[in-house]
């Protein structure tokens, strides 16, 4: 059952990021993005990250695509011509991403087993069981410590420090962006 | 567990996230496409979180905070060069080409 569900959503997620890419008009480019973001939020539940989900959900559908949005209709865009560069160049873009894709599609086979294989390069110590401590686990986490204290406890003990730098990062990006925008300081 | 699928889409998304930035010109749609690729990453992120830990999705959490500052400043570029052009079409903004 989850197996259907997530090629359900998969299928969504990677059709509406094709349309991203074909719509013509920024603010159709704009809505089918959200819809990628939702659909990989459900993706996200199924593999028991729901505090993930969520934000996903609340920052990205929410805070930042609306932020696009009003950037899209504040310029007042979307009406010209064809968005496509010249010839050459998206033919070469085009077989570029062919060989991005060749090389990428080798992941589809990954197993729990294989990853474990590569880990420790020794194909007489390689169960899973063995190779990833089963108590750092996503699924057994959530079940001591519940889905928000799940990842709250890594976030303010282990990378605390990273965790207390991200805010000077927004306070920075805050500060540029206001003057960035304004006319007139 | 779902590992392989899992990967196998984030692929495919950051390869349309790909496509998206070399063939189209309109500044904000590129833009976009660069979160398409952000998202696609968080994916396998997630997915190997699964097998390596709850280290995994606090990286995502960290992905989606550079993403929100990003697109705060990227958007505020795109609003100055829009003052200045009138138009967020890239073949136009050839200001450092010699």
């Amino acid at each position: 059952m989850a197996e259907q569900v997530f090629w359900f959503f998969a299928s969504v997620a990677v059709v509406s990021a094709l349309l991203v890419v074909v719509m013509r008009n920024p603010i159709a480019s704009a809505f089918w993005l959200v819809n990628t973001m939702l659909a990989l939020a459900a993706i996200f539940f199924l593999l028991q990250a729901q505090f993930i989900g969520t934000i996903q959900i609340l920052v990205y559908a929410g805070a930042v695509m609306v932020l696009f949005l009003f950037v899209i209709m504040l310029l007042n865009l979307g009406r010209g011509g064809s968005d496509l560069r010249r010839a050459p160049v998206w033919l070469l873009g085009v077989v570029l991403v062919g060989v991005l894709a060749s090389q990428l599609m080798p992941l589809a086979g990954y197993t729990r087993e294989r990853l474990a294989l590569e880990y420790t390069r020794s194909p007489y110590l390689a169960d899973p069981e063995m190779v990833f401590d089963s108590t750092l686990s996503a699924a057994q986490a959530t079940v001591e410590r519940g889905v928000p204290g799940d990842i709250a406890k890594p976030l303010f003990e282990q990378y605390l420090i990273p965790f207390e730098l991200t805010s000077v990062l927004l306070l920075a990006a805050i500060v540029g962006a206001v003057v960035l925008a304004k006319r007139r300081i | 567990m779902l590992l392989g699928p899992s990967l196998a889409v984030s692929a495919l998304l950051f390869t349309i996230g790909v496509i998206g930035v070399l063939v189209r010109r309109n500044a904000i749609v590129i833009f976009m496409c660069v979160e398409l690729m952000l998202n696609a990453v968080n994916l396998s992120f997630v997915a190997l979180s699964q097998v390596h830990g709850i280290s995994g999705q606090v990286f995502v959490f960290f992905v989606m905070t550079v993403a929100a500052a990003e697109a705060a400043v990227g958007l505020a570029i795109i609003l100055a060069i829009f003052r200045h052009h009138r138009t967020v079409d890239l073949m136009n903004i050839n200001l450092l080409k010699g």
